[in-house]
């Protein structure tokens, strides 16, 4: 199950740009791999992380959780966070949260 | 409207963090869950949780998140701390106000450094389990009373459920405790009860070993009659002790290398009742064990001794001792005749089956016999008693087969297929 869930999990770099796919699996555990995917992306000298929201119908506490961390990291490293493609109940959430404070929604 | 869905997100977490605790799962991503809950709620930058430990006086962390390396992963309060945890209970300590206390002063810079605003110590049931730490919210705001409530509500959790476990850790060491204890009582026994059946031998030179040997096939016994581990033992010491009464007979009556007299005869047989004395007193995990010597002298059809019991009135574990007994002093030497052959001690025991002894035994005793002949028992304890020639004495597994046949026709169904 986590394995399936990890192996779907797509991230492509576009030059100093990454992207990551948040899919549903972010409001579980197993979501801290995107964590790490960004992580990872960050030390390979991504200068922008765009997560991307199109397969991901809700967000819960603990997929704001990880995604917070997505963006402490990227402060720490000097990186852009985008978030795309969001819905638009989850917008409102992140904007209520705070979360559009510290990135730039496409 | 907005407000509203807010409450939903945060409540959602509240719920979820509740279900998490109740569920028996991995205590370190059950911690990680839990953080995870705790941050996304209300959405704070980072935090973390630790664990107290109350002889080191210390608070280890379990979980973080967002703390940078040169984050101390250990913590250590004093008394002046504890003291204010305990009485502050699970309510958020502003790090900003409580430099008074030491834990503060000392820890000040990496509190400053991660941006950690608010301590909550997980004070339950009086007792300080651990403490949550987190740092600033996502959108900048300083932490408000709803904030708190919730926090409040959710370190709750997370404090039950770090008391859980040590509680858990707690009994799994007591009871793990108990159980080395038992073991040493059971292996005190246990040596005790072979010192005395080696000293009973000892007092016998001819039928060395006999003690032993006599418990040996008293387990064999139980075993193939069913019986559980413990009872299987305890048919073991019974078949170890049965003759500890031996130990007050005079030494040259035992070891006479004649047939004895009357007068010997009756000096000897005594021992049954006074090793049920020796064993009476004694606090058995087994309560046979003193019936077991005292009367295993008496056979099944009242031509035994001391009492002439019949059949129903002797106690089945007497029973089991008194064929293990007649069945080594059949196939051992004795001072005054050589060991029978394996062939007429089994036509011996099947034609006593039902006089002398009980049939149901005679023919447990054959199966356990005949299963080590077959090859389909682990140890091969009938040949390390015997001895291997006598074991491979030819047509002894075909002999047995039969003798079960006529004594037990019902033990064995031979499977058929239908025509
Ligand atoms: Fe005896
Ligand atoms: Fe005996």
């Amino acid at each position: 199950m986590q394995n399936v869930e990890i192996a779907t999990i797509r991230a492509e770099p576009i030059g100093e740009t990454a992207t990551v796919y948040a899919g549903d699996y972010l409001n579980k555990l197993s979501g801290e791999t995107i964590e790490r995917e960004c992580r990872q992306k960050l030390i390979a000298g991504a200068k922008k992380l765009v997560v991307d929201f199109s397969e991901t119908e809700i967000v819960n506490s603990i997929g704001v959780s990880i995604l917070l961390g997505v963006i402490d990291a990227a402060q720490d490293a000097g990186a852009e966070v985008v978030f795309s493609e969001v819905k638009s109940e989850t917008q409102e959430l992140f904007e209520m949260l705070g979360l559009t404070n510290h990135v730039q929604l496409l | 409207m907005q407000n509203s869905q807010k409450l939903i997100h945060t409540f959602g977490a509240l719920a979820e963090l509740g279900s998490e605790v109740a569920q028996k799962q991995n205590f370190q991503e059950m911690m990680r869950t839990s953080l995870h809950l705790l941050l996304g709620s209300l959405a704070i930058m980072r935090g973390g949780i630790a664990r107290f430990s109350r002889f080191g006086h210390e608070l280890n962390m379990l979980v973080v998140r967002g703390f940078s390396e040169e984050f101390p992963l250990s913590l250590s309060l004093c008394y002046e701390d504890e003291r204010q945890f305990l009485v502050n209970g699970l309510y958020p300590i502003e790090v900003s106000q409580a430099k008074v206390l030491p834990f503060f002063q000392i820890y000040d810079q990496s509190f400053e450094k991660r941006r950690i605003e608010l301590l909550i110590p997980l004070v339950i049931r009086d007792e300080i389990v651990g403490v949550v730490m987190l740092g600033e919210k996502a959108n900048g705001e300083p932490y408000n009373n709803y904030d708190k409530d919730i926090i409040c509500a959710m370190a709750r959790h997370v404090g039950v459920a770090i008391a859980q476990r040590n509680l858990m850790a707690e009994l799994e060491r007591r009871a793990e405790e108990n159980r080395r204890l038992y073991d040493d009582l059971k292996t005190t026994y246990a040596d005790t009860v072979k010192a005395f059946a080696t000293a009973i031998d000892c007092k016998d030179k001819y039928t060395e070993g006999h003690s032993v040997r006599v418990g040996k096939y008293s387990e064999i016994i139980a075993e193939e009659l069913g019986w559980d581990e413990p009872e299987v033992e305890g048919a073991a010491v019974a078949g170890y002790l049965h003759d500890v009464g031996k130990l007050t007979v005079e030494r040259n009556i035992i070891n006479a290398p004649y047939r004895i007299n009357a007068k010997e005869s009756a000096e000897l047989s005594k021992h049954p009742s006074i090793g049920y004395e020796i064993l009476l007193p004694i606090h058995h995990p087994y309560a046979d064990v003193p019936l077991a010597a005292k009367y295993h002298h008496e056979r099944l059809d009242g031509r035994g001794y001391p009492d002439g019991l019949i059949d129903r009135e002797i106690p089945y574990i007497a029973k089991i001792v008194n064929l293990a007994d007649s069945f080594d002093a059949m196939t051992t030497d004795r001072p005054y005749k050589r060991r029978r052959p394996a062939t007429e001690v089994i036509d011996d025991l099947s034609r006593n089956a039902g006089r002398q002894f009980s049939t149901d035994l005679v023919s447990a005793f054959m199966r356990g016999m005949l299963k080590e002949l077959h090859g389909e028992s682990k140890n091969k304890r009938f040949r390390k008693l015997l001895g291997r020639d006598y074991m491979e004495t030819e047509g002894l597994a075909p002999l047995i087969a039969g003798a079960l046949n006529d004594i037990a026709p019902t033990t064995h169904l031979t499977a058929t297929h239908d025509h």
